[in-house]
């Protein structure tokens, strides 16, 4: 009796263990392959090999005078003072989405050049700079 | 003159509650029965004090008193009344003061209501709470007090985000803190009851209560956030795994299985390490959110204006507050024997907490994952809403049945009686799945399964109420409704993912749109002046062709004067078969305007059933036992 008992323990417990494990391996891998990458324009830039299906977001800042729209679509133009990359998007703009300010794309590159998103995210703080950028900035005025 | 009044109040509040640790340890010393009365006397003092302290805040803000920083911050003169009283918790000082607030009122509550329980516990868990208090207070005076002056006293506020001027989020924290907050206690009380050996059916039952509150409040908060973030934030969702709709989500999965073994310990007198665990990882997530949220680590659509140093400083206390409980939990660790019959009340309800960590821990790593490799690789990732649709929602389905049937399954040994009933209602829930896709149209596979179980649910559901109506023994009640309420949520939000209709497309004023069953018809624009901001309102002719119904909506861009920002407002027709959603932004530089309009089906029932699911909650507290 208390033999099949501890068997029964034994097994119960590798089982356990062994679902775990699959349940862990399963979720790391589910994440892997949701990732969004944040990315510059400048990284895009100067990446050799960049996987044109998989989503990014491309954050940077919307350029002076590029916004531009009709009726099915609005252009505008990204830039980190170095590169810049054309957006075209669809849908709702955010209310802190102006010239000259932080702005994050999410969506995929069409190529160097050519990004379609489909969601364009803007920080509810007015001040907000994607971080890297705002390093730029800082040098540009200290010169 | 209020920064004064203000700042003694919180040296009182501080100095009664090193009072209360005190007389606490010196009563320990005592033989008697019972708690010193000066402890009940000393708690009603500090919970006058820091409540007073809350008011003097309120006033502070009712009168426009900008001499105070958070005031200044936060407020503006020209703002309607109500949103300064609300601004008074709508920022990071005010809403700290009231939390320290929720901490003393719990820990009043719980010494006047636990007259039956050991002293030695009780007077534990009072100063484990007190020290939890001090800690907040210190925190709150050093870093981020609320009474802090500005000198000179500016002529003008800066204005509250106008965002946050809307009663839904005057509302949430409160109802939030009370859930977030109120886990404090039982974390308290774990500690308590593993310093004073207070254990089992009885330390189940003093905690139960605190149990409910804090998760049907939090339940209650967390629905108020996402009808805000559906109306405000004009993307038509609820729900957007956000770094901080995930910290109010995760200690709401802890609180969900505490209130499950609890069940345990009070009647099989098992499980206790387990339930003390869980006591403890309810409050520490709670801070765990707060200090990601506040410290500005986690990119979120909704941040408090954040600061490092605060970070710093809860990241310690919070290391101190889990270091410390582990310490005593390792201490104090007794080996207890577990015998379940796999085919028992026991195993289902463990088998409830599996799902629950499962889904803790995968909303934990989405959530911190970003924050690891940014600090170890230096690379910037943000994990996307797809990663916890695909882990979390298939195992949805299994979780309904056995929602649905472990209830039923009997302690110590159980044996399934008639599986007729079983399959007869599987049968009847793909059944009614089948009509729906008929009436309706199809879906995917997946939602197809999440419809079919929570159908099962559902059903089973309704068949325990009518059970219990007919034996006039309503005991089980408040179980019924929060199984039937999630169910409910379930099933309307496989639908509204399924059905709802979004189209997005730029249009110039007098211009028209054809798409779907709908015309829509930009007429005019109106600019309106108010109180405290500018409104361009748009008007809309909806149109369906199907049946002909014409609907007018008024979609809103504003422009608030203090400070300076603009925020769209979305027109929502609210029915009982779907709402019709409408938002219109402005493009600079361009005669167009963006209009995203939604068609989102059953939101109305969505709502309902989170209500219906915390009800259940707040009627397991009327409910005696026995």
């Amino acid at each position: 009796m208390l033999n099949k008992k501890v068997k029964n323990r034994v097994l119960f417990i590798t089982l356990l263990i062994t679902i775990s494990l699959i349940i862990v391996f399963f979720i790391i891998e589910t994440l892997n392959s949701n990732l969004l990458y944040f990315k510059t324009p400048t990284d895009i830039f100067e990446n050799e090999n960049i996987n044109f299906q998989k989503k990014i977001r491309l954050g940077g800042m919307v350029k002076k005078n590029s916004i531009d729209a009709n009726s099915n679509e609005i252009k505008f133009i990204i830039t980190d003072l170095k590169n810049e990359i054309i957006v075209s998007y669809t849908g709702t703009v955010p209310n802190l989405f102006l010239e000259e300010k932080g702005v994050i794309a999410e969506g995929v590159l069409k190529d160097r050049k050519y990004f379609i998103a489909d969601r364009i995210l803007a920080k509810h703080d007015e001040n907000y700079m994607p971080p890297n950028l705002q390093q730029e900035l800082n040098k540009k005025n200290a010169k | 003159m209020l920064n004064n009044i203000g700042n003694l109040l919180i040296f009182l509040s501080i100095a009664v509650s090193i009072l209360i640790i005190y007389f606490s340890i010196h009563s320990l010393k005592e033989k008697k029965k019972t708690i010193n009365k000066k402890l009940f006397n000393l708690s009603l003092w500090q919970t006058t004090f820091t409540l007073t302290s809350f008011f003097a805040l309120i006033i502070g803000f009712i009168l426009s008193d900008f001499s105070l920083i958070t005031v200044f911050q936060n407020s503006h003169s020209l703002k309607p009344l109500f949103y300064k009283i609300t601004a008074t918790w709508g920022n990071h000082e005010g809403s700290l003061l009231l939390w320290i607030n929720v901490l003393v009122i719990f820990s009043f509550l719980f010494l006047v209501f636990n007259k039956d329980a050991e002293k030695k516990y009780r007077i534990y868990t009072l100063i484990s709470q007190n020290v939890l208090i001090i800690g907040f207070f210190l925190f709150l005076f050093f870093n981020s007090n609320p009474f802090d002056l500005v000198v000179p006293t500016p002529k003008q506020g800066l204005g509250l985000n106008p965002i946050l001027q809307d009663p839904a989020l005057a509302i949430h924290p409160p109802l939030l803190y009370i859930g977030f907050v109120g886990s404090s206690i039982y974390f308290s009380a774990a500690i308590g009851s593993l310093l004073s050996s207070y254990e089992g059916r009885n330390f189940a039952k003093s905690i139960k209560p605190w149990v409910i509150v804090s998760w049907s409040f939090q339940t209650l908060g967390i629905l108020v956030g996402s009808i805000w973030a559906y109306y405000e934030l004009g993307w038509g969702g609820f729900w957007f795994w956000d770094p901080v709709e995930n910290a109010s989500l995760m200690p709401w999965f802890v609180m969900t299985a505490l209130i499950h073994s609890l069940v345990v310990l009070q009647k099989r007198e098992s499980l206790y390490s387990w339930v003390i665990i869980l006591c403890l990882s309810a409050f520490t997530l709670s801070v765990t959110g707060t200090f990601l949220v506040r410290s500005g680590i986690l990119n979120s659509v909704h941040t408090f204006a954040n600061d490092p140093s605060r970070g710093l400083y809860i990241l310690v206390f919070l290391s101190l507050m889990i270091f410390t409980a582990l310490t005593i939990f390792f201490i104090k660790y007794k080996k207890e024997n577990y015998s379940f019959n796999t085919n028992s009340k026991e195993t289902y309800i463990l088998v409830n907490n599996w799902f629950m960590a499962f889904y803790l821990i995968t909303i934990l790593i989405g959530t911190t994952y970003p924050i690891f490799t940014e600090a170890l690789v230096n690379i910037k990732i943000s994990v996307g809403p797809p990663f916890y649709n695909i882990v979390i929602i298939p195992l949805v389905v299994p979780f309904l049945f056995i929602m649905a049937l472990a209830p039923k399954v009997k302690w110590i040994s159980n044996k399934f009686k008639s599986s007729m009933n079983f399959f007869s209602i599987i049968a009847l829930a793909i059944l009614l799945n089948a009509l729906i896709i008929y009436y309706l149209e199809p879906y995917s596979f997946l939602t197809n399964l999440i419809i079919t179980s929570s159908i099962f649910l559902i059903i089973y559901s309704l068949l325990d109420l009518v059970n219990i109506i007919r034996k006039k023994n309503n005991f089980d009640l408040p179980r019924i409704l929060s199984h039937l309420g999630f169910g409910f949520l379930v099933f309307f939000i496989g639908l509204n993912h399924s059905y709802s209709v979004d189209q997005d497309f730029n249009l110039k004023e007098g211009e028209k749109k054809e798409f779907e069953n709908y015309v829509i018809n930009f007429k005019s624009l109106n600019y309106e002046q108010y109180k405290n901001y500018k409104a361009v309102i748009g008007e809309f002719d909806l149109l369906n062709k199907k049946n002909l119904k014409q609907e007018t909506l008024f979609p809103e861009i504003r422009i608030y004067n203090q400070p300076k920002t603009l925020t769209y407002e979305a027109s929502i027709r609210t029915g009982l078969g779907h709402d019709l959603y409408l938002t219109m932004s402005n493009i600079s530089r361009s005669e167009f305007y963006n209009i995203k309009f939604q068609k989102k089906p059953f939101m109305i029932w969505i709502w309902f059933s989170a209500i219906m699911i915390s009800t259940g909650g707040f009627v397991r507290l009327f409910k005696n036992e026995n």
